[in-house]
């Protein structure tokens, strides 16, 4: 590195990934929320208000939740479900938003902005803006706001406004960067709850602590369970938030296989995925240096999921820095596999996932058969399905009404 | 002394910006030639991307029309070698990071002076991340333009104090796009950039009426208008050239008055 390099501060790193590729204008806003956040996340106060909404309004701890009849009937590794499908508004979400809407609030701000692709994000911002009194508006795909209705619905019943998008593919991609652009205009009294692992640094710092409660209670559910650590962790993977979320307290455990399942679309060799590692390159994108998926000329490229949660070109930086250590592998998972790992939780153990949460299924489906019996593993089930009801009788071939 | 300095020479400047390839590169040439004939003192050729978060509809929708006519980050090379041999006026690039970061920092910069580019100006770059690109762009000579917005404040100096070329000041908060009124207090903002350089300040966003060119051109050093011309350009299409002409001679007039 230069000496000129090195008279330049780099923040928020993760290996190479991470940074603040953003316009100046938010500059000053984001300075200002790396010094509250560094504040915050230390004080007792307000960690003491956090904890007591994610325990009595979110509804924490989620259970570890035994699959027995799936652990059998695979006939590998006892297999667990960390539900976040249980939390209230029926995601992991809301544990990040919490987090984020507290903060803003105590940093004086009195309305929040934030994308939103499958619309979990959206409703767990929606209901924490109404908790916490700040006004509220979300920005979503106009592709997005068409597949999942019931969700918008959701957000204007919670007394936020929702804006549809109609730049670009119309999907996750363009609603973030119709926030940020919405941030631009209005910092001074708006805050931007980013919901995944990703954009400018603090943001993939800040969501990762709020979201590092799913392993920090699970590695103890299952420690206290099964007196030992499970052999793997599997999360699916857009932007990253449940997966990192999943992964982080497991890290220093070198024996825990962590395994982050994106989402291949109709197939990785295909044009119509959202397969970030598995097919994107190095890039820099939404505020920060990741993987991407894109073409030669650097061109964010239009990506396809039938999870519109996972929908997005891009990763979160640790998550990119974890994929080159080779501390995490990322594996694609199709639609097809996705709808069949969601049909095939329903039947064995009664519970609807989110269509998301089903590409980590999948996965599980393939790895538990291959560990031993004395071994567990832990699916995080990021969220629950009834929003992907309808849209898995539309991909089995019936129109069902919403 | 940079060749951007020129722009600036004894008279506050006529900026003006047009999106490579909107309609099409040799429409580009034309009517960045023609700006140059109203008196425009230097002109911004954008690299056109997928996802301009730091624009507004107007220069959005011109990205999307000149890549859908095909241009590439190559072709505009080309239009600053070709602009270059016709005109000795500043031409600098406005692109997002990631395009210049997949053609390899050392490979764009070299390109960039070997085509006769004066400077680049990175919306999503700001002074943190500027070691990104600095060396690269020092090795070649292209003047990295900074930005400063409204919320820069306590940012001011450090940013100006290593500035090249010229440098940006954002007249208002949000996208680009034109606006009715310039509410921000420009005149505290150039004076604290005065306090730490000799480098020209020129603002831009918002801009596009004669008037507000009249009364920005008496506090900074130069005027910057993007959307107005690109309005124009989607307005006209290939037939654009003398709208712009008549456009940019008024706007130029107005400067200075």
């Amino acid at each position: 590195m230069s000496d000129l390099q090195g008279s330049f501060p780099r923040k928020g790193r993760f290996g190479d990934y991470g940074g603040q590729y953003i316009p100046e204008t938010l500059m000053n806003e984001i300075i200002n929320l790396e010094k509250a956040y560094n504040h915050y996340k230390d004080d007792p106060e307000f960690n003491a208000e956090l904890t007591d909404l994610l325990n009595n309004y979110a509804g924490r701890p989620s259970l570890l939740y035994y699959a027995e009849k799936m652990s059998a009937d695979l006939g590998g590794a006892k297999i667990y479900l960390k539900r976040e499908d249980l939390n209230h508004t029926g995601s992991h979400k809301i544990n990040n938003v919490l987090g984020q809407v507290l903060l803003a609030k105590k940093m004086g701000k009195t309305r929040i902005i934030a994308e939103t692709g499958a619309g979990q994000h959206g409703v767990a911002a929606a209901t924490a803006a109404a908790l916490l009194g700040l006004e509220c508006e979300i920005f979503m795909g106009k592709e997005d706001t068409e597949r999942q209705a019931l969700n918008v619905y959701r957000m204007e019943l919670l007394g936020a406004k929702v804006n549809a998008v109609i730049s670009g593919t119309q999907t996750l991609k363009d609603a973030v960067n119709e926030t940020m652009r919405e941030w631009v205009g209005r910092v001074s009294d708006t805050h931007y709850v980013l919901g995944s692992v990703m954009g400018p640094h603090p943001f993939p710092t800040i969501v990762r602590d709020f979201q590092s409660v799913i392993s920090r209670e699970a590695r103890e559910q299952i420690l206290k369970r099964e007196g030992k650590l499970p052999a793997a962790v599997i999360a699916c993977v857009g932007g990253g938030s449940n997966a990192i979320g999943m992964f982080y307290h497991f890290i220093p455990d070198k024996t825990v296989k962590l395994i982050g399942c994106e989402a291949a679309g109709l197939g990785v060799d295909t044009e119509k995925h959202a397969a970030t590692i598995a097919k994107g390159s190095v890039g820099i994108f939404h505020g920060m240096k990741s993987y991407f998926c894109q073409n030669d000329e650097g061109q964010i490229a239009p990506v396809y999921s039938i999870s519109a949660g996972l929908d997005y070109p891009g990763i979160g930086p640790e998550h990119a820095s974890l994929h080159d250590t080779g501390r995490a592998q990322y594996v694609p998972v199709s639609d097809e596999e996705a709808v069949s790992a969601f049909e095939y939780l329903a039947r064995s153990e009664g519970i609807i996932c989110a269509i998301e949460s089903a590409h980590a299924v999948a996965h599980a489906r393939i790895l538990a058969p291959k560990i031993g019996n004395d071994e567990n593993i832990i699916i995080c089930l990021s969220g629950r399905g009834d929003k992907d009801v309808a849209a898995i009788a539309r991909y089995r071939g019936s129109n069902i009404n919403e | 002394m940079s060749n951007i300095n020129r722009a600036f020479k004894n008279k506050s400047a006529f900026i003006g910006f047009v999106t490579g390839g909107d309609p099409s590169i040799e429409k580009s040439e034309e009517f960045i030639l023609d700006m140059i004939r109203a008196g425009a003192d230097l002109v911004e050729i954008g690299i056109p991307f997928s996802d301009p978060i730091a624009e507004g509809p107007v220069i959005q929708e011109a990205n999307i029309r000149a890549l859908s006519a095909g241009a590439t980050v190559e072709k505009l090379f080309g239009l600053v070698k070709s602009l270059r041999a016709k005109t000795e006026v500043p031409l600098v690039f406005l692109t997002y990071l990631n395009p210049v970061f997949h053609y390899g920092y050392d490979a764009f910069f070299k390109r960039s002076r070997d085509a006769g580019l004066d400077g680049i100006i990175i919306p999503d770059l700001p002074f943190e991340e500027q070691a990104e690109v600095r060396e690269a762009a020092v090795k070649y000579g292209i003047d990295i333009i900074s930005l400063i917005a409204p919320t820069s404040r306590s940012r001011i100096q450090e940013i100006a104090k290593a500035a090249t070329g010229f440098i940006y000041l954002v007249s208002s908060m949000g996208v680009t796009g034109v606006r009715s009124e310039i509410r921000t207090d420009l005149d505290s903002i150039v004076t604290a950039v005065r306090d730490v350089t000799k480098v020209p300040a020129a603002v831009g966003f918002g801009i596009h009426t004669p008037a507000q060119a009249s009364q920005i051109g008496k506090i900074a050093d130069g005027v910057i208008v993007g959307s107005a011309i690109v309005k124009i350009i989607a307005e006209y299409g290939g037939d654009a050239g003398k709208y712009l002409y008549e456009y940019v001679k008024a706007m130029k007039a107005a400067i200075g008055q």
